[in-house]
């Protein structure tokens, strides 16, 4: 139980990490990064909804039957993304304007299903849970490096705090979508090379 | 919001393009885009359903989420909107078209996962837009998100037969030509603007 924690864990945050590795969920990825309070926030909505609803399908995995079973998993991620829409409105309105539609979009994150069907559906509910978290937290940590870069020299700021001064030049391009592609871009590249250089 | 809906249409394909500006649609975008027949076969088939989709979306919002109450239901419903549209598309196409279920078969059931169409209901709600607004931005998205992916297929295409570095290879590659045509399109900011 717990070397599969451990393994579990290595993979969902690095060697099959989400965003960079399976090129997955990359449309929030990209929308999310202009500034890093609210990709934390979007970080945190999806690692809920992905550990419950992998959870979730766990529980129930013997009673849905597999012909069904994505109208079924599609309908747990629609309900937990509900709460979690529900939740910033009330508490964060600002950063629910913010995010936009972008929080219902959760439910078509293909790391949310993918988690569901490949994880979730033939594993107990603890371990399910654990890897639903591991990867939200995958897919966090890496846009939450975009925003950084994103932020930084966009707005010379850090979730809104002033780091960069007067004397800093903003980078309008690093506000425009275009940046989110070419960031995203580099770092799928550098990773890449990383890795093909260790496999020879 | 007033906005004419023909300038909702043009500004939905050109300065507000979903893909290039909204960033929706990534995940088939990325992975279709490998040769011009199939992102063209695709292109058709998101620009047919998400017409229907969002006219089906705004149709079911307004008259039925509304008067009951049930407004956070809404991406539930709008799913469920989508799912059942295009298996029964699939359906009709087979029973009845099967020349076009051919060509199009086979990216029906990519769609109801296409974040896109979703994108655009959900836009539409936030917006507030009208029955001809919802139908021009519906369309417009459509045909933006069609455009998008047959260019990006075309350049992939012509640029096989270079050397690319290898890691860039892939979703790298397309992502930074995606960037470039997204620089491109920004240049077509002045003729309507609709946020």
């Amino acid at each position: 139980m717990r070397s599969e924690i451990k393994t579990i864990t290595e993979k969902d945050l690095w060697t099959e990490n989400p965003v960079i590795r399976q090129i997955l969920g990359i449309c929030s990825a990209l929308a999310v990064t202009n500034l890093m309070a609210n990709t934390f926030i979007m970080g945190m909505g999806v690692t809920f909804v992905t550990a419950f609803s992998s959870m979730t399908v766990s529980f129930l995995r013997h009673v849905i039957p597999r012909r069904i079973r994505m109208m079924v998993q599609t309908l747990i991620i629609a309900s937990y993304v509900i709460i979690v829409d529900i939740i910033l409105k009330a508490f964060l309105p600002e950063i629910s304007a913010n995010l936009g539609p972008y929080v219902g979009l959760i439910i078509t994150n293909c790391i949310i299903m993918g988690r569901c069907e490949a994880y979730g559906q033939s594993n107990p509910p603890l371990l399910a849970f654990w890897d639903g978290m591991m990867s939200g937290l995958g897919y966090t940590m890496v846009l939450m490096f975009i925003s950084f870069i994103r932020e930084l020299m966009g707005f010379g700021t850090l979730f809104g705090i002033p780091i960069l001064g007067d004397w800093w030049t903003r980078w309008t391009i690093m506000v425009m979508p275009a940046s989110a592609f070419f960031v995203l871009a580099i770092i799928i590249w550098i990773v890449q090379a990383r890795q093909s250089k260790k496999s020879v | 919001m007033d906005i004419n809906p023909i300038v909702i249409f043009f500004a939905s394909i050109f300065t507000s393009n979903i893909v290039l500006t909204n960033f929706l649609g990534m995940c088939s975008y990325l992975a279709i885009s490998k040769d011009l027949k199939s992102s063209w076969g695709l292109g058709q088939a998101v620009i047919f359903v998400m017409t229907i989709t969002t006219i089906l979306n705004y149709l079911v919002y307004k008259y039925i989420l509304i008067p009951a109450g049930l407004e956070y239901l809404r991406y539930i419903v709008f799913i469920i909107v989508v799912a059942a549209f295009v298996q029964l598309l699939e359906m009709i196409l087979e029973r009845f078209i099967p020349g076009l279920y051919y060509t199009l078969g086979i990216f029906l059931p990519l769609i109801t996962v296409n974040c896109a169409i979703l994108g655009v209901a959900l836009f539409m709600v936030i917006r507030e837009y009208t029955f001809l607004q919802s139908l021009a931005y519906g369309a417009g998205g459509g045909i933006g998100w069609a455009l998008a992916i047959v260019a990006l297929a075309g350049i992939r295409e012509k640029v096989d037969e270079t050397k690319i570095p290898k890691g860039l290879q892939g979703p790298g590659f397309a992502l930074i030509v995606t960037g470039i045509m997204a620089m491109a399109f920004v240049g077509l900011s002045g003729i309507a603007n609709i946020q």
